[in-house]
């Protein structure tokens, strides 16, 4: 195939995509809607080879017709992702070199690895499956927005950023991001299930889709893994974007706006790190600690991206 | 009864002063350095970093503070006040961090030190009750008691525990642990925390940088007078830069066929002053490193020639100064020549502003430029004649004709044109003014860091120590034997504490299980001195 013909396959590939994890998000709210449970079964969940008896909705309880559509959103989400990942390989060939060096190629590239970790983890915790439809229905809107304004014809890079620090330190960057993009959504919902549960403490009909999450505890546990594997991952990313401003800008650190909030972000991170293990911040305070995390992550690769100016104005945007 | 407190003699026993003073200042360290004050002293570092994002910052763009003081003339003067133009160097940003870190010292050297102790020291003997720990369980075996610990240590010291046996009051009982790396990793990253600051400090205290515009076939060389712009620390005086020069011979710039910048080369000399000096080729993401110092090219444009020809036939020939882009990707670009001394009286200095082209198309009289490549040169020029203040002590830009001059009438305009390559405008008095080309300048860059190496450095230790305390856990293993009720045989009680998770339930069960196994291998097996014969 010539180049072109790659790209605007990569281009097709990013609308199937969207609409399988449109049909997953059906699937996984029908799941929720009909997977009404029997009984509450006390169970050891493995969360990421943690065990902890929670009570969590177990597949085993559900009727059968909430666990069918649980298996189909689960294939149309591993689907998507197929179509998703096919999405990047087809721009990189179109393009000879690594499918992230605009913004809508790094996003898209970030929601995959999203996407991606979900499904790990909802393939090792079958608990999990049922944070589905509050994973793939915000993964659906980011698409869309993807696609609406971020898109940009697949052309090859500008100077800067042709050197091997792109594969290390955008790489790095993409996973770190999906990542914490899954931990604070687990983050998000913890906090939703805890509210919900003290409804139900007193003595408030609270029903609802809530009730069919897995237990707080497990979300919390989601969210904390998930941000330590992270957190890591997004502190390389930092310090490899500084050897490469080094030789890229002429100084490793210089208060860019970007290299700002990335630093922001990583402090943030760190605060909620330390919230876990610090009484009196353990619970609810450390859950928002993420998500206000997870929001700068959001702010860094929206609003620097496209509003402010600085030397990471690559984004391709006009 | 006197409903009046009786005067406090003064001698009373209540701590005397200085004592009250100590331990006031011991309850605020101790506050200081408590976790919950470290989450909120890292909160206010991120909060203190988010105007220096916002707002425009003198050390990224003079030029946009000037634009910002423009658009908001009374309340910029009000947020410079609170250095919110220069965030990452202002003394509440500096507080806030200085805090973090005496925090974190604070914190961390009293954590390290136990943390030694705890390293020589023997593992902390078994708690009395061992079936009340989080994981625990019981195992029996034939075996007697001091064969069924060996099975235990011996299994324990594989996983690389180290084991203690010690006779206790409840009877035979052994200690394990591991992952005393887990809290080195710690230490390691906070105190590298502390030596990235001191490179930070140390790179900025004594480094320098410096930014020049030069033309292929000139050079400069590294000292303050010659730069266009430069910025130094406060320990570093001019008599501390590297003695090297640099001269441009070549500079290219090379692009894909959609006109996306593929790359920028410059082809330069260095070496110390006088001296031949080594030829290198310099880029984007390719600097020349040198012993402590970098060069970088950092942009590049072009510096359109002109020769001025006065109606006497006196000529400058092939003058030119650097234009600087406005626009990188057509590389349209805008400049002044100023030319002084063409005569000698004062009121008949001549300048031209322009807007350069590399690639010029005319439409309706207006040149604007469609190719960052220089196909078809083309300049629009504009000429004024007058009083240029050259000698007039204020400083001037080299880049730009001064808008006052021309209001106020020191400068009128006497023409304008647009010139291809070769063309030549004629002005009222008849000098001439003619395009004759252009050569490129490279936008190079000096720096010098002292402490960049040191941040390196400490910023590798910092990933270190972070990988190893999140990655690695610390855990430590009870077990107890007791004589088995009946005919003989152990029951071994065990238990494991793994610090700062609940995770430990499925591997303290593996572990168990590995313990049962190993322990009815053994019992089954013949012992070593009785070896198994084949038939
Ligand atoms: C620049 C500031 C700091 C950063 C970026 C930072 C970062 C971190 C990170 C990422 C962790 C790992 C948390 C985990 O194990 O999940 C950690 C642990 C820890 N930090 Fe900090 N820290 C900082 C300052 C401090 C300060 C000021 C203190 C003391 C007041 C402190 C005390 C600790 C302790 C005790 C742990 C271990 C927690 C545990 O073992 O449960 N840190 N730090």
């Amino acid at each position: 195939m010539t180049p072109d013909q790659l790209a605007s396959l990569s281009d097709n590939l990013f609308s199937i995509s969207v609409a399988l994890y449109s049909l997953a998000v059906v699937a996984f709210s029908a799941q929720l809607a009909f997977g009404r449970r029997t009984a509450r079964t006390r169970e050891l969940v493995a969360a990421g080879g943690a065990t902890v008896a929670e009570e969590v909705p177990a597949p085993a309880a559900e009727d059968t017709r909430g666990r069918r559509w649980g298996v189909i959103a689960l294939g149309l989400t591993a689907l998507g992702a197929l179509a998703h990942g096919a999405v990047l390989v087809t721009r990189g060939l179109a393009t000879d070199r690594l499918p992230w060096g605009n913004m809508y190629e790094f996003s898209t590239a970030t929601v995959f690895v999203a996407v991606v970790a979900y499904l790990v983890f909802a393939l090792r915790t079958p608990g999990l499956r049922h944070i589905g439809l509050f994973v793939l229905a915000p993964v659906v809107v980011a698409m869309v927005l993807i696609g609406l304004f971020l898109y940009a014809e697949a052309g090859p890079l500008v100077a800067a950023l042709r050197s091997y620090w792109l594969a290390i330190h955008v790489s790095t960057a993409i996973i770190g991001f999906g990542i914490f993009f899954v931990s604070g959504i687990a983050s998000v919902l913890y906090l939703a299930k805890v509210r919900h549960d003290e409804r139900v403490a007193a003595g408030e009909d609270a029903g609802g889709l809530l009730s069919r999450l897995p237990g707080a505890a497990v979300l919390d546990r989601v969210a904390h893994r998930t941000a330590v594997f992270g957190f890591p991952i997004w502190t390389f990313t930092v310090i490899a974007g500084a050897i490469w401003a080094e030789a890229a800008w002429g100084r490793f650190w210089g208060w860019d706006p970007k290299e700002t909030w990335a630093f922001i972000a990583w402090v943030v991170y760190a605060a909620y790190l330390h919230a876990r293990t610090t009484a009196g911040w353990r619970g609810r305070p450390a859950a928002w600690v993420n998500v206000v995390g997870l929001l700068v992550m959001i702010f860094n690769l929206t609003f620097v991206n496209m509003v402010s100016t600085g030397l990471h104005s690559y984004a391709g945007v006009d | 009864m006197s409903t009046v407190a009786p005067p406090r003699p003064p001698a009373a026993p209540s701590p005397s002063a200085p004592r009250r003073g100590a331990g006031l200042l011991l309850r605020w360290w101790r506050r200081l350095t408590a976790m919950r004050t470290a989450i909120v002293l890292l909160f206010l570092l991120a909060l203190a970093a988010v105007p220096g994002s916002l707002l425009p910052q003198r050390s990224l763009s003079q030029n946009n503070v000037n634009g910002y003081f423009a658009d908001h003339p009374t309340l910029a003067p009000i947020l410079d006040r609170l250095y919110l133009f220069d965030v990452f160097s202002s003394p509440w940003f500096a507080a806030v961090y200085l805090l973090l870190f005496v925090s974190l010292i604070g914190c961390v050297l009293p954590r390290g030190l136990e943390h030694f102790r705890a390293m020589r020291a023997a593992p902390p003997a078994a708690p009395r009750n061992l079936l009340r720990l989080p994981d625990a369980g019981e195992l029996r075996s034939p075996l007697p008691a001091a064969q069924a610990l060996d099975v235990v240590e011996e299994e324990l010291r594989v996983r690389r525990f180290r084991v203690v046996r010690r006779d206790g009051a409840r009877g035979p009982e052994l200690s394990a642990e591991k992952g005393y790396l887990k809290e080195t990793g710690n230490l390691l990253f906070h105190l590298s925390l502390v030596a990235l600051l001191l490179g930070l400090a140390g790179g900025k205290l004594w480094g320098y940088e410096g930014s020049i515009l030069v033309t292929e076939g000139q050079g400069f060389c590294n000292s303050f007078q010659q730069y266009d712009t430069y910025s130094s620390g406060p320990l570093i005086d001019s008599g501390d830069l590297s003695p090297l020069c640099i001269d441009l011979e070549d500079f290219r710039a090379e692009y894909e066929e959609n006109l996306t910048a593929a790359s920028f080369t410059a082809d330069i000399r260095y070496g110390g002053p006088g001296e031949e000096g080594r030829s290198t080729t310099i880029g984007v993401n390719e600097p020349l490193r040198l012993d402590g110092d970098r060069v970088y090219v950092t942009g590049h444009g072009f510096s359109p020639t002109f020769t001025v020809t006065r109606p006497d036939g006196t000529a400058l020939e092939d003058v030119s100064v650097p234009f600087l882009p406005s626009d990188q990707s057509t590389m349209a670009s805008q400049g002044a020549l100023k030319v002084p001394d063409l005569q000698a009286d004062g009121e008949d200095q001549l300048a031209i502003e322009g807007f350069f082209a590399p690639t010029g198309l005319v439409q309706g009289g207006i040149l604007t430029s469609v190719d960052p490549r220089p196909l078809a040169p083309q300049v629009a020029i504009v000429a004024y004649q007058g009083y240029l203040g050259l000698d007039s002590g204020i400083p001037q830009s080299v880049y730009s004709l001064d808008a006052s001059q021309i209001d106020r009438g020191s400068l009128t305009e006497v023409g304008s044109a647009n010139l291809a390559v070769g063309e030549a405008t004629t002005l009222p008095d008849g000098t001439t003014i003619a395009f004759t080309g252009y050569r490129e300048f490279a936008a190079l860059q000096y720096s010098h860091d002292p402490g960049q190496t040191w941040v390196l450095v400490a910023s590798i230790a910092l990933l270190t120590g972070l990988l190893g305390m999140l990655l690695l856990r610390r855990e430590r293993v009870f077990a107890r034997a007791a004589a088995a009720p009946g005919d003989g045989g152990t029951v071994l009680t065990l238990a494991s504490l793994t610090r700062g998770s609940g995770e430990n339930a499925p591997r303290f069960a593996a572990l168990t299980d590995d313990l049962g196994a190993a322990l009815g291998a053994r019992t089954r097996a013949p012992e070593p001195e009785d070896p198994p014969r084949d038939s």
